[in-house]
């Protein structure tokens, strides 16, 4: 009970645990590229708690500085998956990736 | 730490962040995921103030909330066309998928929870960390800094190179 109501570092590595599983389960089972471009924002953010509960409990700003730079980059990888998806669609007129077959035009 | 309310606060948001995350996988429809990713960033946000790092909380609901979720439901909305009435997705690999979520997630709660407790350090973190922020991207932090602002102006160059309608290539549609 102590535990359950003293919040410590498990809770955050809890919570960021099962982001991580539905994000894999997402990026492994969906046929829609777009979902799985959201399993991969949901593993994103399963790290960015990581690094922010370690860096929070350890007292130092390394974690912080990383999950800032890690939101960069993840806009940055947002913006060009989406474009490819969209490029995909132009080309198979369906987003569905387990019907891509060929990488040329 | 031990105050009730902080506690029930808590577990509130925690529950919102991982109902919602499921909500995401589980649900066939597009949309529907699409709007539930907007709690699961609100609520990863407010742990972000949980965890005393209220910049990246912010951050966080700007760049992710305003950006990125708006960029996925463009994704949608281009690929679906809207007459056509089920936004619904497929599933494939269910069962090494199960299989992986089921596994990932025990074997990581049973290490975390069978082993010995963390040790944390005696100087946490402690209220608003933007100064500090802010002392560290100019002085220990500032190559990567600079070149994340590269990489992002790489990004849209190559994002508006690749996503643009008219090729020269096919103009005989």
């Amino acid at each position: 009970m102590e535990q359950l109501t003293t919040i410590g570092i498990n809770h955050y590595l809890t919570i960021s645990a099962f982001l991580l599983g539905f994000g894999l389960f997402a990026v492994m089972t969906r046929k829609n590229a777009i979902v799985i471009l959201m399993g991969v924002e949901l593993i994103l953010n399963a790290a960015n708690i990581n690094f922010l509960a370690f860096s929070k409990f350890n007292g130092g700003m390394g974690g912080v500085m990383f999950s800032l730079f890690v939101i960069v980059l993840a806009a940055a990888e947002a913006a060009i998956a989406l474009a490819i998806v969209i490029n995909i669609f132009k080309l198979f007129k369906s987003v569905d990736v387990s019907s891509i077959d060929s990488m040329k035009e | 730490m031990s105050n009730p309310a902080y506690t029930v606060i808590f577990y509130l948001f925690a529950a919102i962040t991982v109902f919602s995350a499921a909500f995401v996988v589980f649900s066939r429809n597009v949309i529907y995921s699409a709007f539930s990713l907007l709690f699961t960033f609100f609520g990863a946000a407010a742990l972000y103030v949980f965890l005393s790092a209220d910049f990246i909380a912010v951050t966080q609901v700007v760049v992710y909330v305003g950006g990125i979720l708006v960029l996925l439901l463009f994704g949608v909305m281009f690929t679906n066309s809207i007459m056509q009435t089920d936004l619904k997705t497929d599933v494939l690999n269910m069962i090494p998928g199960t299989v992986l979520l089921v596994g990932i997630i025990g074997a990581i709660l049973y290490t975390f929870y069978s082993t010995h407790s963390w040790m944390p350090s005696s100087t946490m973190l402690q209220g608003s960390i933007v100064e500090r922020i802010g002392f560290e991207t100019m002085s220990g932090y500032v190559l990567p800094f600079e070149m994340a602002s590269i990489l992002l102006l790489a990004a849209l160059i190559g994002a508006a190179f690749l996503a643009r309608f008219d090729k020269p290539g096919n103009n005989e549609k």
